[in-house]
């Protein structure tokens, strides 16, 4: 579904992703880890398609199309989704009023009719129910003044709504009461079936409880250093980065 | 043209409206006329180097030449195309100025509103006119105002007796017939609102036709005791349009004035709002939206001068400037010594959506009371990229999601617009313009 070879990416003079290779399969669920400011969330990013990053070697194919080649609005239609880190705050524009403009846009996109007003709700509704989020929260302008919980939760929501077949889920868990980590966690899991696939980002064992990854990849310094299976997010969780940190930068010094 | 030259063209023209006064100039509007054009002379025309005039520079608008007395053969039909289908009330036209009573519906003023011209006041309500008219405009320190009073003579008062609720919306719509050539027209109208009486007004400036049109344009509106008065302003006008326009507002005790000025295209701008506060518990609203592109230049001058204690007042301008568009932005506040116990807010944000548009903001606050109130801010601000894209990885397209953004910005004042015609009207026109 995703093959992400030899991708770099920069930032001004500064050179973030060195080189990440990846391989995602139809219904995998993929871990990220890795320390603060190894290249998690430009990650994410550059496969959304946030122009700020600048891929200088390397390529991206999702489905069978060149994903750099689209516009983060032609990703999002063409199955990609991205809850951000840090969900962003939009005043006087209304979640539902978004989702709705989102949603038209995307079907638009893929030659189907738009939703009417009716259609939207009973699916708003229905998406609602499932990672139980409040319906006077969709109804206020974006994220704005919601908590760092809620703007998560909103995140998931939105998620549920598009129904993309790559999730990308940036620390999603970070900022979750413990009720509200497994609300989101089922949510997630609801959506799982062999069709769609997932990128979780996490510093944080105890999502992968709820979300069982089939891979867990460590990043370091801009390229994925260690991959194994969800047993390598417990022996992190133990040991800590440290060794892995070495064994990059002495491989690194050889090289 | 040069600039001597308009100026002399417009004394010509004064001789002209002089000269058929006959037999009426010791009248207090003639005389009033005749300081004016002293002082016009005195003046000329101000430059870039008057401290009102920094940053909007009227040498373009004087450099032309204008017909002030242009044949127009606009129709009843060509102005349909100007009404908003939904809006009824009281409709008057003025076409280069000149008031057509012919064109205007004024079926729903009957027995409510007294509408004369100001030949007609002259005749049949002199004291109306007297009491009321220039009392509180300032013809020795702004030329265009002096221009104005010397050169008006087809305006109209709008009288609403004390009161008198008039549920109907007044429009005047001011229509530049540019068809043929450039054209000057000079519009003065004075409202007068009486006691506990209650009104919407609305002026729309429009302009019709390829040629240049300036218009000079001072409306009066005295708001007695505890009057209501609900007043737009909306400019469409094109981009050879030259628009100095003043709004004097006078309110008394108790009185309520909301104004909403809504500039959605014109060549170059001036708008002054002027309000004085003279009396006691008063409350004032001023609202403003502004969406120049291309290089469409707006200014907004607006004063709120707090004579007497307990009043308050409260001000919103929004600006959104594209392309090479630059807009200018002034807000006066005074509280004068008597004016204990004023609440007086101001505020100007403006979003610049590229690199050339300019927007010059000056919130001017002069406060000589002690025991106030007040607060301004000014913002000038580009589009937020992380909210584009957001929306974009949500699969809004990166033109809509400027849209979106733009349009949500310019809600807060578009919200505050109270007839829905004229709202549903505006917001359709920006969602447009925003394209
Ligand atoms: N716009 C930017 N300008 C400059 N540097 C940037 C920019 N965006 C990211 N970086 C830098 O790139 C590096 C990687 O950042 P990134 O956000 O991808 O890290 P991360 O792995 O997600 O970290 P965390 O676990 O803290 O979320 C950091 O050093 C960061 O400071
Ligand atoms: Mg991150």
């Amino acid at each position: 579904m995703l093959t992400v070879s030899n991708l770099h990416a920069r930032v001004e003079e500064k050179e973030i992703l060195r080189g990440i290779n990846l391989e995602i399969k139809p219904g995998e669920v993929h871990a990220i880890m890795g320390p603060n400011g190894s290249g998690k969330s430009t990650l994410a990013s550059v496969l959304a398609g946030r122009e700020d990053f600048e891929v200088t070697d390397g390529s991206v194919e999702f489905q069978g199309k060149d994903l750099l080649d689209l516009a983060p609005e032609e990703r999002a239609a063409e199955g990609i989704f991205l809850a951000f880190q840090y969900p962003v705050e939009i005043p006087g524009v209304t979640t539902i009023n978004f989702l709705k403009t989102a949603l038209n846009q995307i079907r638009k996109y893929r030659g189907e009719e738009s939703l009417d007003a009716a259609q939207f709700l009973k699916l708003m509704k229905e998406k609602s129910k499932l990672v139980k989020i409040d319906d006077q929260l969709l109804r206020r302008s974006l994220n704005e003044g919601f908590s760092g919980g809620e703007k998560k939760r909103n995140e998931i929501f939105q998620m549920a709504m598009l129904e993309p077949t790559l999730g990308i889920l940036d620390e999603t868990d970070s900022g979750l009461d413990i009720d509200a980590l497994r609300i989101v966690a089922d949510g997630v899991n609801q959506l799982k079936d062999q069709n769609r696939s997932f990128i979780v980002v996490t510093h944080y064992q105890r999502l992968l409880d709820y979300i069982v990854p089939d891979f867990v990849h460590v990043l370091y310094k801009g390229r994925i250093v260690k991959s194994g299976t969800k047993e390598l997010a417990l022996e992190l969780e133990e040991k800590g980065y440290d060794w892995i940190k070495a064994e990059a930068d002495a491989a690194e010094s050889v090289a | 043209m040069s600039e001597k030259n308009i100026q002399t063209q417009l004394l010509a023209e004064f001789q002209e409206v002089e000269s058929g006064i006959n037999g009426h100039a010791a009248e207090p509007f003639n005389q009033r006329r005749l300081k004016a054009i002293e002082s016009f002379k005195k003046l000329g025309f101000p430059t870039t180097k008057h401290e009102e005039w920094k940053y909007s520079n009227v040498r373009k608008l004087t450099q032309k030449e204008y017909n002030f007395h242009p044949k127009s053969d606009i129709t009843a039909e060509d102005l349909n195309s100007f009404h908003l289908p939904e809006l009824n009330g009281i409709v008057l036209y003025f076409v280069n100025g000149i008031y057509h009573p012919e064109l205007s519906d004024l079926e729903s003023a009957k027995g409510k509103v007294e509408i004369l011209t100001f030949q007609e006041a002259q005749k049949q309500n002199p004291e109306l006119l007297n009491t009321h008219y220039g009392i509180y405009t300032d013809e020795e320190n702004e030329a265009f105002s002096a221009m104005n009073t010397a050169m008006a003579n087809d305006g109209i008062i709008v009288h609403v007796p004390a009161n008198v609720t008039v549920e109907q919306p007044i429009i005047l719509r001011m229509v530049s017939d540019t068809r043929e050539e450039n054209v000057g027209s000079v519009l003065r109208n004075l409202i007068v609102v009486g006691e506990n009486a209650e009104v919407k007004l609305a002026e729309s400036f429009r302009t019709y036709g390829e040629h240049s049109g300036f218009v000079n344009t001072l409306t009066e509106i005295s708001v007695a005791e505890s009057a209501r008065v609900d007043y737009y302003k909306v400019q469409d006008e094109s981009n050879e349009a030259y628009h100095i326009g003043t709004t004097n507002v006078l309110q008394k005790d108790k009185s309520y004035f909301y104004a909403a000025t809504v500039t959605l295209n014109g060549g170059f701008i001036r708008n002054n709002l002027n309000l004085k506060l003279d009396g006691e518990y008063i409350d004032s609203y001023m609202y403003g939206l502004y969406v120049p592109n291309g290089n469409q230049h707006i200014d907004n001058h607006t004063v709120a001068d707090h004579t007497k204690p307990n009043s308050v007042s409260n001000e919103l301008y929004k600006g959104i400037l594209m392309d090479e568009a630059t807009g200018v932005f002034n807000g006066k506040i005074f509280v004068r010594e008597d004016a204990q116990k004023t609440n007086a807010y101001q505020n100007c944000r403006n979003v610049v959506t590229s690199d050339k548009a300019v927007m010059n903001t000056k919130p001017q606050l002069e406060i000589w009371a002690d025991d106030v109130k007040c607060s301004h801010g000014t913002t000038t601000g580009k589009l937020n990229d992380e909210a584009i894209f957001y929306m974009q990885s949500r699969g809004i397209p990166k033109q809509e999601a400027i849209r979106l953004q733009l349009l949500a910005f310019a809600e807060d004042v578009v919200s505050q617009i109270k007839i829905e015609q004229i709202r549903e009207f505006l917001a359709e026109k920006i969602k447009e313009k925003l394209g």
